[in-house]
């Protein structure tokens, strides 16, 4: 928080003493103004709420504690952010068409979201056909990633991998690399959805084992990828599920650093190096419209890993404190009214998480809010992010809000909250424990429900919805994009003939060895994913036979 | 706008998509609203969902669809005509592209809510739903 100023200015006291007298008579609305995260905000931040004194203390340099201003010293500057937008729709052959458009024109760093059917843990034979490849690719087998990836130099690529455990998409990846003689040494990439806790909070579309499961596999596979596929991030920490599921802004950073606590002792206590896992830790998160509170949320959220890093865990190597983050703006924000305002939205959006010192970004297409997005309008979520880099220069300097009054008094304060809310998790017994008990899917209920408030009140605007509507419909929009019902009719055929191909020795080998790795909780769970990946078990198979060794995980009900 | 016996309704979700936000928020407001709701997680089966319907007597079913999961939705109207519940209305809310929308309508779905929607007229389609309801079934 702030301290006094240490020198007076010359005629300070009289100018506020002026200002103040004459903003009162020329605002009638005593309401004080809240944040989302419940912060008041006053009209206006002089040197009385961040001193330039503490520049040391608070901010410092990039690339060294207390990591403020960015992790790496040269920050955009050295590497302009990674554009990763996902991608993933239909058959493996539609994601391998979409994902050559996409290298060619010239991006890296690529992302693979499967099917919702394989983030439940299922076959698509085992679902109802309608929804096959709807909202992701139909990624089964390890020849469907063969041809998920097939022409492409899988050595070259950095892939966020949209993969819950058990990982069976790294799995099936490992094996395509093993056919093709790539060392497991150059697979290079996340798996983003690791973080199993956040769905258990949150919600969302994934494949749960029960809790103690979850962190078993998850363990194992941090393990088994810091030895044998060093330089891929097994572990991404997710605010953003937490904060589209309604968490303040604050609370999404506290639930997330309080994950990647529990997270980081899990692996201490299993006997994992802290300087080998923490440089691989990374996190992922939402960036709403509340544009000054998100950078805030970022700097005190990279000030406080930081912190932890050296404090609680005792490691002084800054590669282990650099809290690396990709960032999507916030689909929740998004409105079916106007829907082109959403192209606004989104650019405020990015241009937030960009001064907030990102490292990934996935800009929303404007029409997320209607259907799966379009290809026309992901395009202009691209450009968006080329615009605000080239055009508008935001990569050109580092921490360009640093030392301002408002920036760094709102992210002492933010960094105050979301140290409170962790304090409480603390309390509670640490994160696993808070979310076993239902302790917070019930705060971030009690959020989103407090800021539907706003918006059914008025307090919170939404442009098109509660104020400035119009009458007229959503408008003009490309058609919808679904996956072809002969192609996914085929991508069935395949499936079952590559189970009647296949060498069934070996995938009985392999499924055994992964239920007795399961049942006699010894060996590594995730190691045997990967050799029955490599044997020709399906992803359906595997998460079944781990749902029947390690339990199902039943979501909490809270109405 | 309801008569004495409150309206029976059920919000759920089927399918694969967990995103349940806005379940539990239309679940807040029609229990506030003083309905009798009976509300479940997410990736229910279609037959789960006639069955509870069922049991618990409801009015008017409230489905949350954010990642195509409406697409399954004729199946649960047959489903429902079948168990010999046509009285029993179905309200879909969510992102339900406008050509679904039409797909849906046809199929029998009462109405389709998009994001933006308000409490108020969530909460009278859902009063007036089960009005009509308990006279279909009567």
């Amino acid at each position: 928080m702030s301290k006094p100023m240490q020198l007076p200015l010359p005629g300070f006291e009289q100018s506020r003493a002026r200002w103040r007298q004459t903003f009162e008579t020329q605002t009638v609305d005593a309401e004080p103004l809240r944040n989302r995260s419940g912060i008041e905000l006053k009209p206006l931040y002089t040197p009385a709420d961040w001193d330039s004194d503490r520049y040391m203390d608070d901010l410092g340099f990039p690339g060294e504690a207390p990591m403020t201003r960015g992790i790496y010293a040269s920050m955009h500057r050295g590497r302009p952010w990674s554009q990763r937008q996902l991608i993933g729709l239909g058959t493996p052959e539609d994601y391998n068409r979409r994902l050559k458009r996409i290298l060619a024109s010239g991006a890296n760093a690529v992302s693979l979201i499967p099917c919702n059917s394989v983030y439940r843990g299922f076959d698509a034979d085992q679902v109802d056909p309608v929804l096959l490849g709807t909202c992701g690719a139909v990624v089964n087998t390890v020849d469907d990633m063969e041809t998920c990836f097939a022409e492409v130099d899988l050595a070259a690529l950095s892939t966020a991998m949209n993969d819950p455990l058990p990982f069976t998409l790294l799995a099936f990846v490992l094996a395509v690399a093993e056919r093709r003689g790539i060392p497991w040494t150059q697979i290079t990439g996340t798996s983003n959805q690791s973080d199993y806790i956040s769905h258990f909070v949150a919600n969302h579309m994934f494949f749960r084992l029960s809790l103690p499961g979850s962190r078993r596999v998850l363990l194992d596979h941090i393990k088994f990828c810091n030895e044998r596929v060093p330089n891929w991030n097994p572990l991404s920490v997710v605010g953003q599920h937490m904060q589209q599921a309604g968490a303040t802004p604050a609370e999404a950073m506290a639930f997330t650093l309080c994950s990647a606590i529990q997270y980081a002792e899990d692996c201490l206590e299993a006997g994992l190096e802290a300087t080998r896992f923490l440089p691989r830790f990374t996190f992922f998160f939402d960036i709403s419209m509340s544009f000054f509170e998100e950078i805030a949320k970022f700097r005190a959220g990279r000030r406080i890993w930081g912190r932890i890093v050296r404090e609680r865990f005792g490691i002084r190597d800054s590669r282990a404190m650099r809290f690396k983050f990709h960032a999507q703006t916030s689909g929740v924000d998004l409105t079916r009214q106007q829907p082109l305002n959403n192209i606004a939205r989104v650019a405020n959006q990015a241009t937030a998480g960009i001064l907030g010192g990102l490292q990934s970004l996935h800009t929303d297409a404007y029409d997320e809010v209607l259907s799966v997005p379009t290809e026309a309008a992901a395009r202009i979520a691209v450009n968006t992010q080329n615009i605000l880099r080239e055009e508008a220069g935001l990569g050109d300097v580092i921490d360009p809000l640093g030392g301002s009054y408002y920036v760094e008094s709102l992210t002492s304060r933010m960094e105050q909250q979301i140290e409170a809310l962790m304090d409480a998790i603390d309390a509670a017994g640490g994160m696993y424990q808070a979310v076993s008990s239902g302790m917070v899917q019930r705060m971030i209920g009690d959020s989103a429900f407090a800021f539907q408030d706003r918006v059914e009140n008025g307090h919170q605007v939404v442009v098109g919805v509660n104020k400035y509507q119009r009458e007229d419909g959503p408008g003009e929009r490309s058609p919808l994009e679904r996956p072809d019902p002969a192609l996914m009719q085929r991508q069935l055929e395949k499936l079952h003939r590559f189970k009647a191909e296949r060498n069934d020795a070996a995938v009985r080998t392999a499924l055994d060895g992964l239920a007795e790795t399961a049942a006699h909780d010894q060996g590594n769970l995730f190691e045997a994913v990967v050799n029955a990946a490599g044997a020709g078990v399906t992803h359906g198979e595997i998460c079944a036979c781990l749902r029947r060794e390690l339990g199902d995980g039943q979501p909490l009900i809270l109405p | 706008m309801l008569t004495d016996t409150p309206a029976r309704v059920l919000v759920t979700k089927v399918g694969l998509d967990g995103h349940d936000r806005g379940s539990r928020i239309v679940a807040a407001y029609l229990r506030d609203a003083g309905m009798e709701v009976i509300y479940t997680s997410p990736w229910q089966q279609i037959p789960a969902v006639v069955n509870l319907a069922l049991q618990e007597d409801v009015e008017v079913i409230g489905i949350s669809s954010l990642a195509t999961d409406h697409l399954l939705l004729p199946k649960l109207m047959d489903a429902l005509g079948a168990a010999g519940l046509d009285h029993i209305r179905v309200v879909v809310g969510g992102i339900i592209p406008d050509e679904d929308e039409r797909m849906l309508l046809d199929a029998g779905v009462s109405r389709v809510f998009h994001p933006g929607a308000t409490r108020e007229d969530i909460v009278e389609a859902f009063a007036t739903l089960a009005l009509e309801a308990r006279s279909a079934a009567e």
